[in-house]
């Protein structure tokens, strides 16, 4: 079995992405949760770039846009989730995800 | 030992480097955050000399090194180091004089409890500052440049627990960066005119013939040549940065920072990176000299500016009562001369000035910084006092310092730079008037350090702060006897007879000297200038010293009314307040009234045309259509409590789902080849 | 080749996971934002160096002071006590799911025979990239920019105080 580059960057984007899940899982932080996810997010986005860097059409920049598009809906993202995490703080005066219940049936 | 062009990176990236050490240290690694600091300040002196012996081997030429940076897409945009005989002094210059003061700060600050960070802040801002004076491009020159504002920023603000200082940090930025807005407009300018920034580049940079003369054949608005108005918004830039008027502003409040900080910052480097901006772009500055048609010379703005400011700055420093005040003006007013001097013409003597004035303000700042810590953070001239005694070695250096500052003659450094100046002055064929601000500026000068030192270390001690005060630790003595040594020594680089620095500063190898009192009946005049101003200075405040903190100053009783005004520093900070700040809160003013009753309105219309529609609709709902539903839902409303079992509301229930969920169907897809 | 791409990974790698691991809030929003910085590095060495600026722009620069400011807006004490996991139940279940999951990712990638392509580097230029973006993604650049601003309306809304007090306005 030969380990390409490609491989290299497929092994390091995995391992972000489980280091960003496991946080996400673990920790009771509902920050260090929503950190948790960008970290899973940027971990897909590496992907992105190892395909389009190794893949046989590189010239078409396709990759290069659609991280550009994934950053962008990433900052969306991450400033309503951290303004949901202030607004639940308020509610409730802790930012423990387990004292977030109220979608239980 | 000479140091080639390519390596020049090698001089910032060591502070640099430090200031990543310092940021990564705990509060209590003091002895290693400072200890890094000061070596790799002392290794960048090291390498400085070394570029200054490679930039002395051929002083008329411009080593660059220049790499691609950012490719974008259509031409490359490069960046550079540049050696010559510049660089390669201002080099020296502030990593000798900012290596005595890092020194100094272990004894300054040592009961502080932000030790380390305060030498992470010093180092990133020698980082900056090297870069600035090593950049072969504007646009890296401005990198630093913002870089050297935020660490003045940090640094000002250090003790950011004092509202002033807080306050001050916050005006130094805003104030600088409406300069720094001029700069980054002549940046973009120059390099939509002539598609590149690089300062030299083999025939091709911008400081180079063939740009300077595509650039001053252009005219644009009112008849003015581009390369005259992309000189003047540079010089904003410069303005803003060395605290020029109108912006000087900024400079005295900034000296709320730290007493080193005071040294190092605002007087001996960082504003004077105006002045080496002006001198490192002089050639596109001074190409619209022989231009008979434009309606204004660039340079003949630099001057004007400059004499006002030297002027202006001068008297208000007679008139101020904190130590280190009367020190900021001072170098407000020096800062004015170099301007002064780059705008007749005679870049050299403003950068012999600038070497020269570094030294010997740094000097008083430290020994300022010596009795503010003897004396318990007392800094009012008033409530000090009779130093001379218990702080001797403090007292000779500022002795000496205030003489290199006021041009006591011959032995003194200053003398030399400033006679320079005034010859220059003399010969500049526009107009007299900057030469009569500069004498009048060496008569005040003579006299408000005069006051200055006849107040704080003669007569009687008027406080317990002063009574009490001792020698400091020969960590902080010591810097202070190596720099008043090179207040005294340096100025005879530069003499008439000897012009060693200017000669190579102009690129030549042999140094012509002229008779050394060529020009003597200036040199006369400016020695009486200087012997009245320290004889007045002498005869109103050394003969019969202020015996109580309360008593009025001597000008004060001959004249409340100027005084006064000199005092207020003539009201600059006022006035400001009084037109930008009044329009800055008006038209805020204006904005809140706008959304607080037009667009809330609309809003509120909108949402009560919402809520009638909603009202309408409820009463069709309820007395319609509930019924016939009522009767569906409850069957639905039991299935539904089945599945939402399964809802427990926590998230890291329903993520782990889902990654188990992934990790099954993974296996299903490899295990079992497909679905 | 393989050396920068080791360092990048390590300096991506370690400070992830050790934010993901510390008690202290603010450390490890640092930490992150070295990590991020260093996935910007893996971008530049991939050669992809417009996403490496968005990175350090959007990430570096913006969502790591957001994710300050939540810090410092909701913490009552530095040391968040509530931040360990609370059940050793769940961290495990946690653990074992993460693990999992890397575990199938890792034999997917091991498994999968990849052919790089023979191609050099290709160079996007940013110019290319924006006329790309003008031509055929217009529809998507418009979604972006609409996205953005009502999350923005949106996050402002969430985080607003009611003037009477009485928690977020809907």
């Amino acid at each position: 079995m030969i380990l390409t580059p490609l491989h290299l960057c497929l092994i390091l984007s995995s391992a972000l992405f489980c280091i960003g899940l496991i946080g996400a899982l673990t920790r009771s932080n509902a920050i260090l949760v929503l950190l948790g996810i960008e970290l899973m997010l940027n971990a897909a986005n590496i992907n992105f770039i190892a395909f389009w860097r190794y893949g046989p059409n590189p010239e078409a920049g396709t990759g290069v846009l659609f991280v550009v598009f994934a950053i962008g809906v990433a900052a969306a993202e991450a400033a309503v989730g951290l303004a949901l995490v202030i607004a639940i703080y308020r509610h409730q005066r802790s930012i423990r995800l387990q004292d977030a219940r109220l979608l239980k049936g | 030992m000479s140091l080639p062009v390519q390596l020049l990176w090698l001089i910032p990236a060591l502070p640099l480097l430090a200031a990543g050490l310092g940021a990564l240290t705990p509060r209590s690694g003091r002895k290693l955050a400072s200890g890094a600091a000061i070596l790799a300040m002392a290794g960048s002196f090291l390498l400085s000399c070394g570029a200054l012996m490679t930039a002395l081997a051929d002083p008329a030429a411009h080593l660059v090194h220049n790499f691609a940076w950012l490719d974008l897409g259509e031409g490359v945009l490069r960046l550079g180091w540049l050696l010559d005989p510049l660089t390669a002094f201002m080099c020296v210059m502030v990593t000798f004089v900012g290596l005595l003061i890092f020194i100094f700060s272990t004894g300054y600050l040592h009961e502080d409890p932000n030790f380390t960070r305060f030498f992470c802040f010093l180092s990133l801002f020698a980082a900056a500052m090297l870069g600035l004076l090593v950049a072969n491009s504007l646009l890296l020159l401005f990198i630093c440049w913002e870089l050297v504002g935020l660490a003045s920023y940090l640094l000002i603000g250090f003790w950011f627990h004092k509202p002033s200082a807080a306050a001050a940090a916050k005006k130094a930025f805003i104030t600088t960066r409406i300069g720094d807005l001029g700069l980054l407009l002549g940046m973009l300018w120059l390099y939509d005119s002539t598609g590149s920034l690089l300062f030299y580049d083999g025939g091709q940079g911008v400081l180079e013939a063939t740009a300077l003369g595509g650039l001053v054949a252009q005219t644009t608005i009112g008849g003015l040549a581009v390369s005259t108005a992309i000189g003047l918004l540079i010089f904003c830039g410069a303005i803003g940065k060395s605290g020029q008027f109108p912006l000087h502003v900024w400079l005295p409040d900034a000296m709320e920072g730290p007493t080193p900080v005071s040294a190092l910052i605002h007087a001996a480097t960082m504003v004077a990176a105006g002045v080496f901006l002006i001198a490192r772009v002089y050639p596109l500055m001074a190409v619209d000299q022989g231009l008979a048609t434009t309606p204004l010379h660039a340079l003949t703005v630099v001057a004007t500016i400059g004499a006002i400011t030297a002027l202006m700055g001068a008297m208000i420093a007679v008139a101020q009562d904190d130590i280190k005040r009367v020190l900021a003006f001072s170098t407000v007013s020096q800062l004015g001369y170099m301007m002064l001097a780059l705008g007749v013409g005679s870049w050299v003597a403003a950068i012999f000035h600038l070497l020269t004035h570094a030294f010997f303000k740094a000097l008083l700042f430290l020994g300022s910084g010596s009795v503010i810590h003897a004396a318990h953070h007392e800094q009012d001239i008033r409530r000090l006092g009779g130093l001379r005694g218990p702080m001797r070695i403090t007292f000779v250096t500022f002795a000496l310092g205030m003489m290199a500052l006021s041009g006591v003659p011959f032995l003194f450094s200053g003398f030399w730079s400033k006679e320079a100046i005034l010859h220059a002055a003399q010969g500049w064929n526009v107009s007299h008037l900057p030469l009569y601000a500069g004498l009048a500026a060496v008569v005040l000068t003579a006299f408000y350090m005069t006051r200055l030192v006849a107040e704080t270390f003669f007569g009687s001690a008027r406080s317990d702060e002063a009574r009490h005060a001792h020698e400091n630790s020969p960590v902080m003595t010591v810097p202070l006897v190596i720099l008043a040594v090179c207040a005294i020594l340096l100025g005879f680089i530069g003499t008439p007879a000897f012009p060693w620095l200017q000669s190579r500063l102009m690129g030549q190898t042999e140094v012509h000297g002229h008779s050394l009192f060529e020009g003597g009946g200036l040199m006369v005049l400016s020695i009486v200038l200087v012997a009245i101003g320290i004889g007045s200075g002498w005869a109103l405040y050394g003969r019969r010293p202020r015996t109580t903190t309360s008593a009025l100053d001597p000008i004060e009783k001959i004249s409340p009314g100027l005084f006064g005004a000199l005092r207020a520093r003539f009201g600059f900070d006022e006035l400001y307040a009084a037109t930008v700040g009044r329009l800055n809160t008006a038209t805020a003013a204006l904005a809140d009234g706008l959304d607080r009753y037009v667009w809330d309105g609309a809003v509120r219309f909108l949402a009560a045309l919402g809520e009638f529609a909603g009202f309408v609709n409820k009463e069709a709902d309820e007395d319609v259509l509930n019924g016939g539903f009522d009767a569906t839902n409850d069957k639905i409303r039991g299935t539904a409590r089945l599945y939402s079992a399964a809802q427990t509301g926590g998230a890291h229930g329903y993520m782990r789902t889902v990654a188990i969920g992934f990790v099954l169907l993974v296996l299903i897809v490899m295990l079992g080849g497909g679905l | 080749m393989t050396i920068p791409f080791l360092i990048i990974a390590f300096v991506t790698l370690v400070p992830a996971a050790v934010a993901m691991a510390l008690r202290n809030l603010i450390h490890s929003s640092l930490l992150l934002i070295a990590s991020w910085a260093g996935i910007a590095a893996f971008y530049f060495w991939a050669g992809a160096e417009f996403v490496a600026f968005a990175q350090v722009l959007v990430y570096v620069g913006a969502v790591s002071m957001i994710v300050l400011f939540a810090v410092l807006l909701t913490r009552h004490t530095r040391i968040d006590a509530g931040l360990a996991p609370d059940s050793i139940g769940r961290a495990l279940a946690g653990l074992l799911a993460g693990g999992a999951v890397f575990g199938v990712l890792l034999g997917a990638v091991l498994s999968t025979p990849l052919r790089v392509g023979a191609k050099a580097a290709a160079q996007v230029p940013v110019k290319r990239l924006g006329l790309e973006l003008m031509n055929h993604h217009t529809i998507a650049l418009l979604a972006i920019g609409i996205l953005l601003t009502v999350s923005l309306l949106g996050a402002v809304v969430l985080a607003a105080t009611d003037s009477k007090g009485k928690g977020a306005t809907p």
